[in-house]
């Protein structure tokens, strides 16, 4: 497969049945990666959802989020050797 | 071959990089790499945050409302104190109001207390716990408000507790109603028209009068207005937990943070509110920062062994006696009532005392009011062969009355088999039920001995010769006893009152014809 060749990309994880539909994350994206459900979750509300390409793995959905188990990003890093 | 967006279950390291504060921060490496050369940082919460919250049907979301900055502080104290390595040692305190639920959120040691009351929680805590870090988490209806006088207190003292005080401008959990730190202007529920300073005051500065005060280390106002705003108030509570976790003192973080549901604001306008607004009222940046200037507080280590309690309260335990319970003696109910100042409260000691001294079981139990003289006072002494519930005598066995007000409050109280001893001057008595009682002129014998005030030991010598002849419960020489311990402060007293003890037997021995 070409995946394998390709870097690997940062991303969110966003748990959808813990997300409030606050929209702080979406708002504050700068990559403007994410976007708003239209469908609901578990708990009532639409959740924000990863639009699966743009994430430059910066952490402000992390920090923004007032839920805390909700987002988590996944940020590769090239180990450098010496 | 690996796939780019493998999901990992997580093992949760903890690891603590002291070093590189902002930039790695506490994100869980995973050593393995997806593909050779590559490693993932994960950003998640910390081991300092509960994987569930127990509260309610969801077991993922807090109790906060959508947006709100709580639930961001929250995560950041948590990541904090996994940095530092403090979770262990971490004794969280949660208020009254919206972050009431502290408790679910915090893998660390809880305590939920009274509004407004966590300084001195923490303060008693923070002391008996040479090693916990203390921290309270307090919103401004609590902090600001009913707390006040108790966290001025605190941060005067330079207790050893990072305070983080969440200011939204208003009530949160209640309804949305005017707080201490409303701006002047904002509509909330309480403030229709706005809020009116003419009416209701100014918004009150918390950093800036805590920095009237002399103790305290670190004092620092930051906002959770948008995510670099965040960055920042995270490096601010490390800077606090950094100040505990070396003992140096107290530290204040005053958090600005949005408050969505009462000030109905979307995401824009809390961010506008928080940075156009609040920040105008309440400056965002470090008040004081002494942590380089200071070294750790010092305080002499509490003792709380048996030892040491038994010797600031007195008590000697091994004494050789131990009490054999015996439940052919129920329990004896003497109330003792007069005027505050009329030697209430000591006869009742004395005579607690000298019970303790037959080995008996015996309670204490006084009730007064406000005033050092004058006034009424009364207390209740128990004595029993076997173990005593309740210390209060409601049906009372013996009542000595020192003045009217006492003999008319209580005498319903008195078993039909009881006896009432009373003050002379209480002036003229017709009894009640039939009760056995008996006119004491205690005034007159205190008075031949030349120590008025004694009237209280004289009733006790009436009692005295009244339990000799019934049942000799209590011996002459347990009495003096209580005497003698009663007076140990004072020792000249104790042949005096003895002697007046003495007269006080003798004339009732002399006047009264007890009936059996």
């Amino acid at each position: 497969m070409s995946e394998s060749e390709s870097i690997p990309q940062p991303y969110p994880i966003i748990h959808k049945n813990e997300c409030k539909a606050c929209e702080r994350c979406i708002y504050f994206c700068k990559q403007k990666a994410l976007e708003m459900s239209d469908e609901l979750n578990d708990i009532g509300y639409q959740y924000a959802k990863y639009k699966g390409e743009g994430c430059n793995g910066c952490g402000d959905c992390y920090y923004t989020c007032p839920e805390p188990l909700a987002v988590e990003v996944h940020v590769p890093k090239k180990i450098i050797k010496r | 071959m690996s796939n780019k967006n493998t999901r990992y279950v997580e093992d949760n390291k903890n690891n603590n990089h002291d070093k590189n504060n902002e930039t790695i921060k506490n994100y869980d490496k995973k050593n393995e790499s997806i593909e050779n050369e590559y490693e993932t940082i994960i950003m998640k919460k910390s081991e300092s945050i509960n994987n569930e919250f127990t509260r309610g049907n969801s077991l993922k979301t807090t109790h906060y409302c959508g947006g709100c900055g709580h639930g961001i502080l929250t995560k950041l104290i948590g990541d904090v104190m996994s940095e530092l390595g403090i979770q262990e040692r971490s004794v969280m305190i949660s208020p009254v109001g919206c972050a009431v639920f502290g408790y679910y959120y915090f893998n660390c040691g809880n305590v939920q207390t009274a509004h407004g009351r966590a300084p001195a929680v923490g303060t008693g805590i923070s002391r008996a716990e040479e090693e916990a870090i203390v921290m309270s988490y307090q919103g401004d209806g609590d902090l600001a408000s009913i707390g006040l006088n108790e966290t001025l207190q605190a941060a005067n003292r330079g207790e050893k507790i990072a305070v983080f005080f969440v200011n939204n401008t208003v009530y949160g959990m209640t309804g949305g109603q005017m707080a201490p730190t409303t701006l002047i202007g904002e509509v909330t529920i309480t403030s229709q028209n706005g809020r009116d300073p003419n009416y209701t005051g100014f918004p009150i500065h918390m950093c800036e009068l805590i920095d009237n005060l002399k103790a305290p280390v670190l004092i620092e106002r930051v906002s959770l207005a948008n995510p670099m705003d965040i960055r920042l108030a995270k490096v601010a509570i490390r800077k606090a937990l950094q100040i505990q976790k070396e003992g140096k003192g107290y530290s204040f973080i005053e958090v600005l943070s949005p408050c969505p549901t009462n000030l109905r604001q979307g995401v824009k306008g809390t961010e506008d509110f928080i940075n156009k607004q609040m920040k105008k009222e309440f400056p965002v940046k470090v008040f004081r920062d002494k942590s380089r200037d200071v070294g750790s507080v010092l305080r002499k280590q509490s003792d709380f062994s048996i030892e040491s309690l038994d010797r600031i309260f007195n008590v000697e335990r091994d004494d050789g006696k131990s009490i054999v319970d015996d439940y052919s003696f129920n329990r004896l109910n003497v109330k003792i009532a007069g005027f505050g100042g009329q030697g209430v409260l000591s006869a009742g000691l004395t005579l607690a005392q000298a019970a303790c001294f037959e080995e008996k079981y015996v309670s204490w139990y006084p009730a007064y009011g406000p005033e050092q003289r004058g006034g009424t006072a009364n207390c209740s002494v128990v004595i029993s062969g076997h173990p005593i519930g309740s210390p209060v005598a409601d049906n009372i066995d013996i009542l000595l009355a020192f003045n009217k007000p006492a003999l008319e409050k209580f005498i319903c109280d008195v078993k039909e088999d009881g006896v009432i001893f009373y003050d002379s001057r209480v002036g003229e008595f017709k009894g009640y039920n039939n009760i056995e009682n008996y006119c004491v002129p205690v005034y007159e014998i205190a008075n031949k001995l030349n120590v008025p005030k004694a009237i209280n030991t004289v009733m006790l010598g009436v009692l005295m010769e009244y339990g000799r002849t019934k049942n000799n419960i209590l011996s002459k020489e347990s009495y003096i006893k209580g005497i003698e311990e009663t007076f140990a402060s004072k020792e000249k007293l104790i042949g005096k009152n003895i002697q007046i003890l003495e007269a006080g037997a003798k004339w009732a021995r002399e006047n009264l014809d007890f009936k059996f």
